[in-house]
């Protein structure tokens, strides 16, 4: 299957006093998996459920498998699986019994026992959902997402919040939806869960896109590909802008909150060029990390915030 | 129907979600047995109280006193004008009676105890001082099953509960699942909304069986309430009522957004009919020109209908009114609720 799995061009939705999406652009191509990335309050949420039929955008246009909302619904919610942000399924049913009860909804899918396999949530089959634990409740609400074998998987933060053991868990899941063929459109504000599942990402500040491209092309359209991040000791300011510029291989630098960040291609060259000049100045300092760069350096060099507040 | 209907597993989801609510199942079952066991206690049929009566102290009450001590109905005692008085201010007496001549009664006209002691005890002292009664009578006593308290009240609990588990169980349990966003969540499923909403009705009907087969047994054997009419007729009764409600808990739960609003509206339109429409006492106690209103609530028609059913063995076509009541609750609500109902 090629082309296109969703299409939407010019989306608005307003409320009262924000204008939650403001002219959105999207994209996604049958078989890959396409991430929505953005701080709270970005658009995302609003986003996928106008892409999922459950909002109605104020402007703008959405076409799902070549399909449209209002005239083809029912044929359109056959053929996606849905994970809504903050769905609390029935506490007094077990795993069982709820994806049985999604599995009624829909005319073909997989065996209640098959997807509770996929999300190897087998074993909690009689286990009542007030029960589980905060990863598997996510892997339960992936359970009925997946039930009916969709063409599409809208996926809205289906790791925040969980520990590391349990997103790995999930990635798996996702993983292996996509190897099969699926198409997946998940939001999140994880770089590295983007960076590890996304063939293709959108970054999404104030409802609009302001980047786009796989995650190499977008790092890559930093210029450069490593981060060396320092501290110095109390009460000694780092070297002006300019003279770190002039260092070989420096491409970016940028003063938050004590540390100094600069981006540079590459760290073999630039990183004793660094430690040099700031020993030239009789400067000490306290710490000193690098890394490869990621989607969050992306982010900060296009809006100067990071995309969480940690 | 396939047992992977989604009919069938909507219904069985709420049918499952009711009784694994401990709560409920307090007080859907245990609540009701409880209340009419306190209130059988409390209003249980016994010989009337003797009546009170106090004897101003002066020139011939002794006298008085001792003429009136055999009398069975009235419990009497001598006492200084200003205790009398207070006593009977305080109603703690309900008559005092001055000796002299004449005989002087004195009372709050206002009290039926009152009105009662001055009859019996002018009685008393009439045949004390020689009255003879111009005819024979005799006197026939009858405590009939039917008549009791208990039996008036056994029907009402039911109407109730019907009220409470209709509007609980649909109303409640709608906005919950909106709060939750499982609402949101169902939509975004191929889900028929009508499944939905008639899967609601199909668990009531489910319950409804259970409630009325336990609450009505457990009067029969705890109480020997009598069971005069026909089943059918009775279940017909129930299930109009049990389907008013469910569309009255809809209604509700059409659009409120958060479950202390779904609450306090419950409580605005429970309130009303737990008073008005002769559960715990009969409605023919408020004046005649709230009658017409209060005839047309749906609690109302429900106890009137199950009351004739079980105790006067009434049979469907002399209950046109009060199902017609009912039914047109049910048609009115659930066409408003479909009309307006929030799903996201
Ligand atoms: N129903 C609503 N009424 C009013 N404002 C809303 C509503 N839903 C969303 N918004 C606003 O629209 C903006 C975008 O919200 P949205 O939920 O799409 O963000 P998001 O990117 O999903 O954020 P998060 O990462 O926190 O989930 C926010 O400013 C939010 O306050
Ligand atoms: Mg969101």
């Amino acid at each position: 299957m090629g082309g296109s799995a969703i299409i939407c061009r010019g989306l608005v939705k307003r409320y009262k006093d924000v204008v939650a999406v403001a002219g959105l652009d999207l994209e996604v191509r049958s078989g890959e998996c396409f991430g929505l990335l953005g701080p709270n309050g970005a658009g995302k949420t609003t986003t996928v459920e106008i892409l999922e039929g459950l909002i109605a955008p104020d402007e703008g246009e959405v076409e799902v498998l070549g399909m449209r909302w209002a005239s083809d619904d029912h044929a359109i919610r056959e053929r996606i699986g849905v994970q809504l942000q903050e769905t609390k399924l029935a506490d007094k049913l077990t795993v069982e019994e709820i994806v049985t009860l999604f599995r009624s909804f829909y005319r073909r899918g997989h065996a209640v026992d098959e997807v509770l396999d996929i999300v190897q949530l087998g074993e909690k089959r009689k286990t009542w959902v007030s029960r589980l634990s905060g990863g598997q409740r996510q892997r339960l609400a992936i359970a009925c997402a997946l039930v009916s074998d969709p063409d599409i998987l809208f996926l809205d933060e289906p790791t925040t919040g969980l520990d590391p053991q349990s997103r790995r868990q999930l990635w798996d899941v996702v993983a292996a939806f996509r190897a099969r063929g699926g198409t997946i459109l998940l939001t999140t504000h994880y770089m590295d869960e983007a960076e590890r599942l996304c063939d293709r990402v959108a970054v999404v500040d104030h409802g609009k896109t302001i980047a786009f491209g796989t995650p190499k092309e977008l790092i890559a359209s930093l210029g450069a590909e490593h981060v060396i991040e320092f501290a110095l000791q109390e009460g000694q300011a780092p070297p002006e802008d300019a003279a770190l510029l002039a260092l070989p291989g420096v491409h970016e630098v940028r003063a938050n909150a004590g540390r100094t960040t600069l981006t540079v291609e590459e760290l073999h060259r630039s990183l004793p060029a660094v430690i040099a000049e700031l020993e030239r100045r009789g400067l000490g300092m306290t710490e000193l990390s690098t890394h490869h760069a990621t989607l969050e350096d992306l982010f900060l060099h296009l809006t100067g915030r990071h995309l969480r507040d940690e | 129907m396939r047992a992977h209907h989604p009919l069938v597993q909507l219904t069985l989801a709420r049918f499952r979600e009711f009784f694994r609510q401990p709560e409920t199942v307090f007080w859907v079952f245990a609540f009701p047995i409880l209340l009419a066991v306190a209130l059988g206690i409390a209003f249980r049929n016994r010989p009337p109280d003797r009546v009170r009566v106090a004897i101003q102290a002066g020139a011939g009450a002794d006298s008085l006193a001792a003429r009136l001590a055999g009398a069975q109905a009235l419990r009497v005692e001598v006492l200084d004008s200003a205790i009398a008085a207070a006593r009977l201010r305080t109603g703690r007496v309900a008559l005092v009676i001055v000796p002299g001549e004449p005989v002087v009664y004195r009372f709050d006209s206002t009290r039926t105890e009152s009105h009662v002691a001055r009859l019996v005890a002018d009685d008393e002292v009439q045949r004390a001082y020689g009255r003879r009664d111009p005819r024979a009578v005799r006197e026939e006593k009858i405590t009939e099953k039917g008549a009791r308290y208990i039996d008036f009240l056994l029907p009402g609990l039911l109407g109730m509960n019907l009220m409470g588990t209709g509007l609980w169980g649909v109303g409640f349990a709608v906005v919950n699942m909106r709060v939750r966003k499982l609402l949101k969540r169902l939509v975004a499923s191929p889900m028929r909304h009508s499944h939905f909403l008639v899967s609601f009705a199909l668990a009531r009907l489910a319950t409804v069986a259970l409630e009325v087969t336990f609450l009505i047994g457990a009067g029969m054997l705890i109480f020997g309430v009598p069971f005069r009419g026909s089943v059918v007729a009775f279940a017909v009764v129930a299930l109009a009522g049990a389907l008013a409600f469910s569309g009255l808990g809809l209604l509700i739960a059409s659009r409120t957004q958060t479950e202390e609003g779904v609450n306090g509206l419950m409580n605005l339109v429970m309130m009303p009919m737990w008073i008005l429409s002769g559960t715990f006492f009969s409605a023919a106690n408020f004046p005649d020109v709230m009658q017409p209103f209060i005839k047309v609530l749906p609690l109302t028609a429900l106890n009137d209908a199950l009351r004739a059913v079980m105790l006067d063995g009434t049979g469907l076509a002399a209950l046109a009114f009060p199902l017609v009541v009912l039914v047109a609750w049910m048609v009115a609500t659930f066409t408003v609720a479909l009309k307006i109902f929030r799903w996201l």
